[in-house]
């Protein structure tokens, strides 16, 4: 019975009233979420789905930003435009760094990873033509909400917002439709041949997986759905810096991944509301998140590894399981 | 062209760097070639090191040879905290995926930072440096202070040290023989998890030992330990993981081109040390001194 | 079908393998013998192109695959077991042999449909030929080995192979899953007209189903041929009784 409530649909709809319900500031937590639940959901298709663990992810994120970021703040180009570039980049530097990346196994991979990322970070440090330099690049603007307000000057519900708030509509939309797609993806033969090169790749080999192309196409598919969250990063963030391709980035949205699930597909996002209400909570009262972040972390580890999902699915397990006994 | 002074100078800057790199890195060489994991939380050693014998100088007052029982203790009890780390919680994790050991290595790094932050603040702490090696030797014209001489010559006498016991006494067998199969040696009936825990301990007072001694030379603050795990990452990488002497190449190396690097290419530097990293990786994964892992 | 001409393989200046040769005719079921050591393992990983021969060549069905990848090799038509069970753990029993038709069939790079029902009868069809239908809910780790074992059969069979190299494929296995094992595997060689070639240490079995017998003995080919000549060869013999020549 509780499968067949189409709970993604009731959350996405319910999703549309944060604004009108709240506070300007949980519009801002919420829509910080569904920009990372896009984000980690991209980095797991790696991790959970193929075995790839990434240290390096924020990379992608990070270009794509940039390429957002650059493409209107210098270039005045539309959103409509510069959004798909975001994750077109993102898949062209994955195919790129991917195509070195997976000729190497486990904690070499993994180090490759980091050192790209560091490379991109690097870059985006020092470039102060292009990127800003240090200092990043402040003040990238919002998509032209125009069409939007000329709309909402028809229909009686829809007016008296934002033009945040009209971005946070439009990340919803948008972040949804990449999440349907990814979800596709993973559950389409083709993410079904990346589970098997996580179960065993020595097998997966021998069913005809070339293994190396699939996973540069899963680090692809990654690449470019970070891209498309880090575009739409940079302009909520209202403005683009080099510390999204920072390792530490790489770290937390890998923690994210780990605290809703791996197992999962919904496992990540959840892991973003969690851990971006839980630090939003902490830091009101406390300056030592990372103090708070490690220390959950590590009870993860040692107590839940299948995270918040993998918890929340051995206990509906254990229901069902109880219920059929009675 | 610049001239012999200032090369020399130069050249004798990036030894100094690279020296502390050796002591740092060499710890995380060591436990990635016994435990084969990656140690995030090595930097965080380093940097308690720092603030240990920061707080050792201060309680011990004045007296002879202060710094150098603060540098000695501070390392000592760097390598207690990593003992009982491994002892109590790492050792939980051996046999689970690596990627729960890596991020439990990460966990450190960040309950460590701000238990850093807790005791110590986030103004920087300094350590003067320790009478007998105050004041500078002239040499071809450039000024090297002594302590940084000290340290260029600390370097390879620890690196020898370290080698002799490698190779010669019993404990260093044992660390070789498990870093090349532990099952086996399990089997022999050596208590492998007292050895795992003993290669942590010694690696994290290697770590600690580093920060304690740069103390007279860089200041003591938060996030000295993310800055500085990058970088003994790229040397570790540069010589090879678990290969001792790859280490220290490698940090020859990564100290001499990051100092002639901001010389020559000031807004290179950064990006030249992951490239180098990367291009390693790609070409050559188990480093310069290093050998395929099977 | 499958010709291995003097293949050679050395590890580290250990030499595994030096010049075997042998030939395992269509249709035919096969063994290769031979103390541990023998390279029994390291013949099948060149073979199948897990490792590349330092010299040699091998041939199937008349064309050269000599250090052709695995993935590649599979298309072609051959099928292999491996000596520690290799099957994809966390994947329900009915899902490891979906994977392989998914893969075998071409549909391995469909991004977009839904893998749910895809290949269900064909799927179906070879549970129920390995025996394992009733069980197609489970996960596959959790099975028993003997199962595991029939489901990397299943596995196997699901990408249509002409010719099956299994890896001792009644490894760890008590003589009543021998037996049954060995059975299963000789009937389905016989109804899908299969050529069979696989290594064994338990000589009841080999003997009893084997046409052909190749001894290897440290890396060398001792003796080639029909099981009563084998049985009677004085090589095979001394390697294998300890009897003086």
């Amino acid at each position: 019975m509780i499968q067949r409530v189409p709970w993604a649909l009731l959350v996405f709809v319910a999703a549309f009233f944060v604004p009108a319900a709240s506070l300007r500031y949980y519009t801002f937590l919420a829509n910080d979420v569904v920009i990372w639940a896009l984000f980690a959901t991209s980095l797991n298709l790696l991790v959970g789905y193929t075995g790839l663990v990434s240290f390096g992810h924020a990379a992608y994120f990070g270009i794509g930003a940039y390429t957002t970021g650059i493409l209107m703040k210098k270039l005045g180009v539309s959103f409509l435009l510069a959004f798909p570039a975001a994750g077109v980049s993102g898949a062209l530097f994955a195919l790129v760094f991917g195509f070195f990346c997976v000729r190497l196994t486990r904690i070499y991979f993994a180090m490759l990873t980091l050192a790209f990322a560091q490379i991109v970070w690097a870059i985006c440090f020092k470039w102060n033509e292009v990127t800003g330099g240090e200092q990043g690049m402040p003040e990238i603007p919002y998509p032209d909400f125009g069409w939007l307000e000329r709309v909402a000057a028809w229909l009686p519900f829809v007016g008296g917002y934002r033009t945040s708030d009209y971005f946070y509509f439009l990340t919803l939309v948008l972040v949804a439709a990449c999440l349907w797609l990814l979800r596709r993806v993973v559950g389409s033969p083709f993410g079904r041949m990346l589970t098997t090169i996580r179960e065993n790749p020595e097998r997966a080999e021998f069913i005809g997986v070339n293994v190396r192309r699939y996973e540069l196409a899963a680090f692809v598919v990654a690449g470019a759905f970070a891209g498309l969250a880090g575009g739409l990063f940079g302009i909520f963030n209202r403005g683009v810096f080099p510390d999204f391709a920072y390792w530490t980035k790489s770290s937390e949205v890998l923690i994210m991944t780990l605290l809703g699930g791996m197992g999962t597909f919904i496992g990540p996002a959840l892991g973003a509301l969690v851990l971006i209400w839980l630090n939003q909570q902490i830091v009101s009262y406390t300056q030592y998140w990372p103090l708070v972040l490690g220390t959950i972390l590590i009870v993860l580890l040692f107590v839940f590894p299948g995270g918040i999902a993998g918890a929340m699915e051995s206990a509906a397990r254990r229901l069902r399981r109880g219920r059929q006994v009675a | 062209m610049p001239d012999l002074s200032f090369v020399f100078a130069q050249a004798l800057s990036g030894l100094t760097a690279a020296m502390f790199l050796f002591l740092i890195a060499s710890g995380l060489s060591l436990i990635f070639g016994v435990l084969r994991v990656l140690n995030f939380a090595h930097g965080s050693f380093y940097m308690l090191g720092a603030y240990g014998a920061y707080q050792f100088v201060h309680w011990l007052g004045t007296g002879p040879g202060r710094f150098w029982w603060a540098v000695l203790l501070s390392a000592l009890c760097v390598a207690v905290l990593g003992g009982l780390v491994e002892r109590f919680l790492f050792q939980r994790l051996y046999g689970k995926e690596e990627l729960y050991q890596l991020l439990f290595t990460y966990a450190l790094v960040l309950i460590l930072s701000d238990a850093a932050k807790i005791l110590w603040g986030t103004q920087q702490k300094s350590v003067s440096r320790p009478p007998g090696l105050t004041g500078a030797l002239s040499l071809f014209g450039a000024t090297i202070p002594y302590y940084n001489l000290f340290i260029i010559l600390l370097g390879p006498a620890i690196a020898l040290g370290f080698w002799f016991a490698l190779q010669r006494t019993r404990a260093g067998r044992f660390i070789r023989a498990a870093a090349l199969d532990r099952e086996t040696l399990g089997a022999l009936g050596v208590n492998v998890n007292a050895l795992y825990t003993g290669v942590f301990v010694l690696a994290s007072f290697l770590g600690g030992l580093g920060g304690a001694l740069i103390t007279p030379m860089r200041s003591v603050v938060p996030g000295m330990d993310t800055e500085v795990i990058v970088e003994a990452f790229v040397v570790v990488v540069i010589g090879g993981l678990g290969s001792f002497w790859g280490t220290f190449l490698g940090a020859l190396i990564y100290g001499q081109v990051l100092s002639f690097g901001i010389l020559f290419f000031p807004r290179f530097s950064i990006f030249s040390m992951f490239a180098l990293m990367a291009a390693v990786l790609i070409i050559r994964p188990w480093g310069l001194l290093g050998k395929p892992l099977k | 079908m499958l010709d291995v001409r003097d293949l050679r393989k050395s590890f580290d200046g250990f030499q595994a393998l030096s010049g075997v040769s042998f030939t395992v005719p269509r249709g035919s079921i096969s063994a290769i013998i031979g103390p541990n050591g023998a390279g029994k393992t390291t013949l099948f990983n060149l073979i199948t192109g897990h490792l590349r021969p330092d010299a040699g060549s091998v041939s199937f069905k008349g064309r050269e695959i000599t250090g052709i990848a695995p993935h590649d090799l599979c298309r072609l038509g051959m099928g292999r077991s491996f000596q520690r069970t290799n099957i994809f753990p966390r994947l329900s029993v009915f899902q490891n042999i979906q994977a392989a038709f998914l893969c075998h069939r071409g549909r391995g790079w469909n991004l977009l449909a839904s893998v749910d029902r895809l290949y269900r009868d064909e799927t179906e069809a070879l549970l129920v030929s390995v025996g394992l239908l009733d069980k197609a809910g489970e996960v596959a780790g959790f099975l028993s080995h003997g199962n595991q074992k029939q489901l990397e059969l299943g596995i196997t069979l699901a990408l249509e192979p002409e010719i099956l190299l299994l890896d001792e494929p009644t490894a760890g296995m008590s003589a009543q899953e021998t037996r049954e094992s060995i059975r299963l595997i000789e009937r389905i060689a016989r109804e899908r007209g299969l050529t069979l070639l696989f290594t064994e240490h338990d000589m009841e079995v080999v003997f009893a189903i084997a046409h052909h017998i190749t001894v290897l003995h440290q890396g060398e080919v001792i003796a080639d041929g029909a099981p009563e000549e084998v049985r009677r060869h004085p090589e095979v013999r001394r390697v294998y009784l300890g009897e003086r020549q």
